[in-house]
């Protein structure tokens, strides 16, 4: 019951949201929240650490923008071509990967994402350094304006929904309970007769999926796509995001995007704010250094608090439920 | 002018040295790299912070403390090596009963950190760094002009890694590396002190990635970004040749190199990208790499 | 349960003289898993003893508690008169203790020459045996010296693993199950090799389901269940206990 409230709260807030904070902001949060979630489905619930998860991100975020932009396509399909191309990247990827074990993996997808960056870097169709500008929103179904931010909240707000319950229900499927015995005991898994690697492909290609539709959508809100996000760099990010919130939880990777991306807006402002309290001017460059505060509360987490917000208030609420 | 393919001998041969060159770091430090592996258990993702660490030390202890490259060539790979020890020892050795995963993020984090830090105060944009004068110039040698100190980087990174492989191979230090590697808890049994030998292999293997980066000072622009990128190369390199084997590291880094310098002269727009292909193509063919042992 | 006896006889003779290891109280954990529940045991300098039991009970764990190998360790294990329950493991065996583990614990990627002289000098005062009478006593290790370590029979893995220990100088020696799955020609060596020991003065204190191995060679007998010492006897009193080892473990 207690989860349904829940539940039910925090769609009350996403609805009312965009009436207190700015809706793009809220809309980049949104985009970032799928993408952990989705990158979550790999690392929380199957036990594979992807460092190449850009490649599905900004790679989707590039075709889609080409595609609204330059082809002329209408939303709906041009967020379609993003999610297959990011599918397709995670097939070949997923496949090549998947041939090595435990930390190999996690090199060989930061290897291949280097690769499609160099690519994305030269491709004439993606303007190298300058990013690719002037994506059109364009319509829902033909009619619905979504220049107007308001409703394109709502629209991204459905979409994240979605891939949300998507999620949920995967992992409590029965699929997403053979992904759960290959993340706790894998030999023990094949020894049950299950194809493993087929498993490991399947979810690896629907973690891409929709990490690509967070990518497409982004790109969509903000009318443009960078080599940022097709940047290791931006793995790291997800990766931190899920870390945050809590590895292997359902809302955990939610709440850690909103963390991180609140904080990197800060940022700025609290090293300012360092800087006026300590009268040590250094701290003003750590607003510049988004870099050296996202390492930091990396070091912070894998040592002290390796579930996550999420986790901590679980693990909070089993031990006060079972006195 | 002789031509080989309608390049010129010389280009050719200049790229080929330089391949040498980039095939040395990779060398140096996929040999760091899969020694730290092969104890701790742990990729670190770090390596490619502390080989920019031992450029930018190069650079400031020259720029600071007027101490010449000869001087830092030493102090750099030491004090990058006390460094990495401390790290060891205060961080990384709470994650060894964990998943090894957390080793991974927490090496990450310090990469950020490390990087982030320099960019604080150095900005983006490379800091020069001169080639000492001993080396400087080029030698002719008939069919080419050589580099004076593009050859040094190569020799001294054969004989650091020479020395190195036949450390771990031929010595009894070595012989207590490699079993400890297979079996760290009855090493320990025999009156070793095993968590020591780990910090200093750690300090030993982040040491040998700031070798490398104060040789690649003057050749490469000493910037805050230079080991990220390098190290994603590094790490295909690794991923290629495995890290069941000091020579086969050692081998493949400085082959891919070569290999790369040659599609810089072929196909540049390739270049970028020619050790991932081949990663792939490893991959494809023979998943546990080509000196591997699986793990 | 049975209560513990301690064989007295030994205990008034050897008074003066420091006990080799003393366990007292010991608990040992692996993780969540409580296995050794309350040991007590001694040996004294000089003597054989031998830690019988069936497959589980906790006899390789009481050795490796010894070693500090285990999880959490509560208790008392004295060695040679030095408090070792909290000493990291390399201290352990700096005290002179010998460990030849279950597993034998040959390094593949060393050769037997290299496994043989890896494990340093234990002893500031005793020097071990030299290399030579090793080789005397083990003359295939010497054959197959520079043979990779792994490459090695069963048999000589056997050998060298407890051939590695006898150069470091250690006095007391931990030999869990040496004769296991080894030709009977090769265990006979090995009972040779231990009598040999005993006469130098080495304490052992061995694991062995094999009783027809340990019996003539040991000069006292425990007897574990369920993680506790449930038996004590000297050698001299194995015929009048036979009917309840015959019970408890099937000889």
């Amino acid at each position: 019951m207690n989860k349904k409230v829940g539940y039910a709260i925090a769609l009350a807030a996403a609805l009312a949201a965009p009436f207190v904070v700015y809706p793009v902001f809220l809309m980049q949060v949104l985009c970032f929240a799928l993408f952990a979630c989705a990158f979550n489905l790999l690392i929380g619930f199957t036990g594979l650490l992807s460092f190449g998860h850009a490649a599905f991100f900004g790679g989707a975020g590039y075709v889609t923008g080409y595609a609204l932009k330059s082809m002329g396509l209408p939303f709906e399909l041009g967020l379609a071509l993003g999610i297959v191309a990011a599918a397709a990247i995670g097939l070949i990827m997923g496949s090549l990967a998947i041939r090595r074990q435990g930390i190999y993996f996690a090199m060989i997808t930061l290897a291949l994402a280097q690769m499609l960056f160099f690519v994305y870097l030269q491709a004439p169709f993606t303007d190298g350094e300058n990013g690719l500008q002037g994506v059109p929103r364009g319509r829902l179904l033909g009619s619905i304006d979504l220049g107007n931010d308001m409703t394109l909240y709502y629209v991204v707000l459905a979409i994240a929904i979605a891939g949300f319950a998507l999620i949920a229900r995967t992992i409590h499927s029965p699929f997403g309970q053979v992904l759960k015995a290959i993340k706790e005991n894998e030999a023990r898994a094949i020894s049950l007769g299950y194809d493993v690697d087929r498993y490991k492909l399947l979810a690896f290609v629907l973690s891409a999926a929709l990490s690509g539709l967070a990518g497409a959508t982004k790109t969509v809100v903000l009318g443009l796509e960078t080599l940022t996000d097709v940047h290791w760099s931006m793995s790291g990010l997800v990766v931190l995001m899920t870390l945050v919130g809590g590895l292997g939880t359902l809302a955990g990777p939610i709440v850690g995007a909103i963390v991180i991306v609140a904080l990197e807006n800060k940022v700025g402002d609290v090293g300012n704010w360092l800087a006026a309290l300590t009268s040590i001017e250094w701290f003003r460059s750590i607003g510049e250094s988004v870099t050296m505060v996202t390492g930091f509360i990396f070091i912070v987490c894998v040592l002290a608090f390796r579930r996550g917000i999420v986790g901590e208030i679980g693990a909070l609420f089993s031990r006060t439920s079972t006195r | 002018m002789i031509e080989i393919f309608g390049i010129s001998l010389q280009a050719m041969l200049s790229q080929l040295l330089l391949g040498l060159v980039n095939g040395s770091f990779y060398a140096m430090l996929s040999l760091g790299l899969a020694v730290i592996f092969g104890l701790l258990n742990v990729i670190n993702m770090a390596h490619g912070a502390f080989y920019m660490m031992g450029a930018f030390l190069a650079w400031m202890g020259l720029n600071y403390f007027g101490l010449n490259y000869w001087v830092m060539l030493i102090t750099a790979p030491l004090l990058a090596g006390v460094f990495g020890m401390v790290i060891e020892k205060t961080l990384l050795r709470w994650l060894y009963q964990l998943d090894h995963l957390y080793g991974l993020l927490l090496t990450f984090g310090i990469t950020l950190m490390l990087e982030g830090l320099f960019r604080s105060f150095y900005g983006t944009s490379g800091q020069p760094y001169s080639v000492p004068e001993l080396l400087a110039g080029a030698t002719n040698l008939g069919f080419m002009m050589l580099p004076n100190y593009r050859a040094w980087v190569v020799v001294a990174s054969l004989v650091v890694c020479f020395a190195t492989w036949f450390a771990i191979e031929k010595t009894k230090l070595g012989a207590y590396l490699r079993a400890g590697t297979e079996n760290p808890k009855l090493v320990e049994a025999f009156g070793i002190n095993v968590p020591l030998m780990v910090t200093l292999t750690y300090g030993f293997g982040v040491a040998l990635a700031a070798f490398a980066g104060v040789l690649a000072a003057p050749v490469i622009q000493v910037s805050p970004l230079m080991g990220s990128d390098l190290i994603i190369v590094v790490f295909a390199v690794v991923v290629i040749g495995g890290m069941g084997s000091i020579m086969g590291s050692i081998i493949i880094g400085l082959a891919l190199g070569v290999i790369e310098g040659l599609t810089r002269v072929f196909y540049p727009e390739l270049s970028a990208t020619v050790v991932f292909i081949i990663m792939v193509i490893v991959l494809t063919l023979r998943p546990a790499g080509l000196f591997g042992k699986e793990k | 349960m049975n209560a513990v006896k301690y064989p007295q006889v030994l205990e008034g003779k050897e008074q003066n003289m420091e006990k080799a290891l003393e366990i007292a109280n010991l608990h040992a954990w692996y993780g969540e898993s409580h296995i050794l529940h309350d040991v007590n045991l001694s040996v004294n300098q000089g003597e054989v003893v031998a830690l019988l039991g069936r497959n589980g009970v906790g006899r390789t764990t009481t050795l490796r508690a010894i070693m500090g190998l285990t999880g959490t360790r509560k208790g008392s294990i004295t060695i040679g008169g030095t408090e070792a329950i909290d000493l990291p493991t390399h201290k352990i065996a700096h005290l002179g203790v010998g460990y030849c583990p279950e597993e034998r614990g040959i390094f593949s990627s060393l050769s037997a020459e290299e496994n043989m002289l890896l494990p340093p000098s234990v002893s500031k005062t005793d020097k071990g045996m030299p290399v030579e009478e090793i080789y005397d006593m083990f003359p295939n290790l010497q054959e197959r010296k520079s043979s990779q370590g792994t490459r090695l029979s069963g048999g000589e893995q056997q050998m060298l693993a407890v051939a590695r220990i006898l150069r470091t100088g250690a006095r007391l020696f931990l030999l869990d199950e040496i004769s296991e799955g080894l030709a009977p020609v090769i265990v006979q060596a090995l009972a040779r090799m231990i009598t040999m020991l005993k006469a130098k003065g080495y304490t052992i204190v061995m694991v062995e389901q094999n009783f027809r191995f340990a019996a003539p060679l040991a000069d006292r007998f425990y007897v574990m269940e369920h993680g506790q010492i449930i038996e004590g006897f000297t050698a001299a009193e194995l015929e009048a206990n036979m009917p309840v080892l015959h019970e408890l473990l099937g000889v």
